[in-house]
C-alpha cells in the first residue's frame, strides 16, 4: 500500500476571544492512495478541521504545526519510486508560514534524475513552501519549461472537496454546467465548449436526469439531491487524487443520502481516487469504508479497519458511539405499554 | 377508549406555483391517543413538515378537519385558541433558531409561563427552577445566555419551555436530528420519561427510521403528501408494505455488529 499522504504531529489552534483553542492535538494519520477512509466524530471532534488542512483551506488565522506530506507521483513516470529519503520535504507550518512562503511564484519541484515523487504540503500558502535535501531545487516559474510537471497539491486539481450544504458551494447565478467547466478549465486547460462536453459528460456520470438540460440549470432549480450530484461532479472535474466528502450526505434524506453514499462508491473505484469520508453517523461510515478513524475532542481516538472498529474497538469512546447507534435492530426504548398498546 | 386526543380528517394543504398546483399534503387521516407517541416518516418534501404546521395551525389547510381535545381547532378564536394553544407546545430542530438569541435560559422560560398566564411574577422563579430540574438540568443554568449553553443543553431547555404550559401534546419536528448522538439517547429518554409521568403524546416527525422504530407507538409513512402506510412502528419499519417504506428500510445505515454491546 502507498501512502498519498502522511500527516505527522499536526496541531491546530483558532483564536476565539483572545484565547486559543485548540481544534487538532498531535494526530498521526496515513492516508493510503486509494483507500477509503472515514473520519468519525461528534461537534467539536476536530474532524472538519482535519478536512480543511488536508485541502490547504484552513483560515489563515488558524495556527499550525507539524506537517503533512504528500506523495505525488508524476503521471508519465509510473515506474520506479524514490526512496522516500530523499524525498523533498516541504512543511505545512501555514500558520507560522511567513518565513517559509517564499517568492510570489509557485516553486516547481524536480527530483533527481528518476525523481518522480515528491512531498508538498498543500497547507504552504500558494504552493510554496520550504525545500529540503540536496536533491530538491526549488525556482521561480519564470525559470521553469513549461513541460515540466508540477507535483503540489491544487485544491481543485488534486483534491476535490464536497461540502454539506450544496447550496453554499455553488454560485446561485451561474448555471450548474458553467461551474462544472470552469474546473475542466482551469486545471485542465481545456477550451470553453470541450469543458462544457466534460461538464456535460459529468451531469451524465453523477445521473443527473437530463444533463443537457441540467447543463443550463441554476442551483435554485435543482434539489437538494441533485445539487448535491452537481457539486460532487464539480469537485471530480479535474481528475482529483483524493476526493473529501464532508458530512456531504447530512443535510439529505434518508434515501438521497443512500443515493449518494452508493454514487461517491462507484466514483472512487472508477476513477480510482482515494476517498477522506466525513461524518458523524458511524453506521453510515462503515458502509462505505475499509478503515475508519474515530476523532474525540481534537484527538485520534482509535484507527483500524472498518471490521476492527465495529466488532472489537478498543476505546471506550468507540464502543459509547457504537451503543449509542440506533439502528433498525436494538432493543426499542419504549417499553411501556402506551395507549395504543 | 376515551375520545382521541387529536384527530386529523382528510386534510388538504396545495401550494400554486407558476400557475402549477402542487398538492404538499393531500387526504391525510390519523389520530393521536392520549399519551401516545405517533410518528410522521418520509423522504423530503413528503409533507411531514406542512402537516406538522397545519396541526399547529401555523398554516390553514385547503381542507379537512383538525379536532383538538374535542373541538374543531380551526373554529376556535380569541382567548379559546389561545387557551388552547398552551395544551399544544412544539420543539423544533434548530433550538437556537427557536429562541430569542440575547435571552438567558430564565428568560425564554419565563416568558412562557408570563404570556400563558401560568404563574405570578413572584412565583415564575421558583417554577423556572422546577422545570429546569423536570428537564433535567441544574438550577445555575438560568441566568446563562442560550448561546452559551450546549446543544443538548438547549434542546433540553425547548422541552421545558414546551412543558411549561402544560401541553396534552408536542410536535417534535426533527428534535433529536442535529443532536450528538451521545446525547440524543439521554434526549430521547427525556422524552420518553415525560410522557410516562405526564401522559404527554408526541407527534414526532423524522426522517430517521431507527429513532423512530425505537420511540414510537405507531408511525405513518407519508411520499408526496399521502399517507403510504401506517400502523404499529415495530410493525411497519419490519415489514414495510409501500414501495417508499421499504425503500426507507432499505436505505437506513445498518451497523453489522457480529459481537454484542
Amino acid at each position: 500500500m502507498t501512502a498519498l499522504l502522511s500527516i505527522r504531529d499536526l496541531t491546530v489552534a483558532y483564536r476565539r476571544d483572545g484565547r486559543e483553542v485548540a481544534a487538532l492535538k498531535n494526530i498521526n494519520l496515513d492516508i493510503a492512495e486509494g483507500e477509503r477512509l472515514a473520519i468519525i466524530g461528534e461537534s467539536g471532534s476536530g474532524k472538519s478541521t482535519l478536512a480543511l488542512a488536508i485541502a490547504g483551506l484552513l483560515p489563515a488565522s488558524a495556527r499550525i504545526g507539524g506537517r503533512i506530506d504528500w506523495f505525488l507521483r508524476q503521471p508519465l513516470t509510473l515506474g520506479a519510486k524514490a526512496p522516500p529519503s530523499v524525498l523533498p520535504d516541504i512543511s505545512p507550518a501555514r500558520g507560522e508560514i511567513g518565513s517559509f512562503t517564499a517568492g510570489p511564484f509557485p516553486p516547481t519541484l524536480a527530483i533527481g534524475e528518476s525523481g518522480n515523487e515528491s512531498a508538498i504540503s498543500p497547507l504552504a500558502g500558494e504552493m510554496s513552501g520550504r525545500t529540503e535535501g540536496g536533491v530538491t531545487e526549488r525556482r521561480p516559474r519564470s525559470e521553469t519549461v513549461t513541460t515540466e510537471p508540477k507535483f503540489a497539491p491544487l485544491g481543485g486539481r488534486d483534491i476535490g472537496f464536497v461540502f454539506q450544504d450544496p447550496s453554499a458551494s455553488l454560485d446561485p447565478v451561474m448555471p450548474v454546467g458553467k461551474q462544472i467547466a470552469e474546473v475542466a478549465r482551469t486545471h485542465l486547460g481545456l477550451a470553453w465548449p470541450q469543458a462544457y462536453a466534460k461538464a456535460g459528460n459529468l451531469l451524465e456520470r453523477v445521473r443527473l436526469p437530463d444533463p443537457d438540460t441540467a447543463l443550463r440549470a441554476f442551483p435554485h432549480q435543482l434539489s437538494g439531491g441533485q445539487k448535491q450530484r452537481v457539486a460532487i461532479a464539480a469537485a471530480i472535474a479535474a481528475g482529483p487524487k483524493l476526493l473529501i466528502a464532508d458530512e456531504a450526505t447530512s443535510a439529505l434524506d434518508t434515501i438521497v443520502q443512500a443515493e449518494i453514499v452508493s454514487l461517491i462508491r462507484k466514483l472512487v473505484a472508477e476513477d480510482g481516487m482515494t476517498l477522506l469520508f466525513i461524518s458523524h453517523d458511524i453506521a453510515l461510515a462503515a458502509e462505505l469504508a475499509d478503515r475508519i478513524a474515530v476523532f474525540r475532542h481534537g484527538e485520534l481516538v482509535e484507527i483500524g479497519a472498518t471490521e476492527q472498529i465495529i466488532d472489537a474497538p478498543r476505546h471506550a469512546y468507540t464502543r459509547a458511539l457504537l451503543d449509542a447507534h440506533i439502528g433498525l435492530d436494538v432493543e426499542p426504548m419504549l417499553r411501556r405499554a402506551g395507549a395504543s398498546a | 377508549m376515551s375520545s382521541p386526543l387529536l384527530t386529523v380528517s382528510c386534510l388538504a394543504k396545495r401550494y400554486h406555483r407558476g400557475g402549477k398546483t402542487i398538492a404538499a399534503v393531500e387526504d391525510v387521516s390519523f389520530v393521536i391517543e392520549p399519551g401516545e407517541t405517533l410518528a410522521l416518516a418520509g423522504p423530503s418534501g413528503s409533507g411531514k413538515s406542512t402537516i406538522a404546521r397545519l396541526v399547529l395551525r401555523l398554516i390553514e389547510p385547503d381542507a379537512g378537519r383538525i379536532q383538538f381535545e374535542g373541538d374543531d381547532f380551526f373554529a376556535l378564536s380569541g382567548s379559546a385558541l389561545r387557551a388552547r394553544r398552551a395544551r399544544l407546545q412544539m420543539v423544533f430542530q434548530d433550538p437556537l433558531a427557536a429562541f430569542n438569541p440575547r435571552a438567558t435560559v430564565a428568560r425564554v422560560l419565563d416568558d412562557a409561563l408570563r404570556i400563558h398566564g401560568i404563574a405570578s411574577r413572584t412565583e415564575r422563579p421558583r417554577r423556572i427552577a422546577a422545570l429546569l430540574e423536570r428537564v433535567g438540568l441544574n438550577a445555575d443554568l438560568a441566568p446563562r445566555a442560550i448561546h452559551e449553553i450546549s446543544g443538548g443543553q438547549r434542546q433540553r431547555v425547548a422541552i421545558g419551555r414546551a412543558i411549561a404550559t402544560n401541553p396534552s401534546l408536542i410536535v417534535l419536528d426533527e428534535a433529536v436530528s442535529a443532536l450528538d448522538v451521545s446525547v440524543r439517547g439521554d434526549i430521547l429518554n427525556l422524552l420518553l420519561d415525560l410522557q410516562a409521568k405526564e401522559r404527554i403524546a408526541y407527534l414526532f416527525i423524522s426522517h430517521d427510521l431507527g429513532v423512530v422504530r425505537a420511540i414510537a407507538h405507531r408511525v405513518v409513512i407519508l411520499d408526496a403528501g399521502r399517507i403510504a402506510e401506517s400502523g404499529d412502528a415495530r410493525a411497519v419499519i419490519g415489514a414495510p408494505q409501500s414501495a417508499i417504506g421499504k425503500a426507507l428500510v432499505t436505505a437506513t445505515p445498518k451497523l453489522h455488529r457480529t459481537t454484542a454491546s
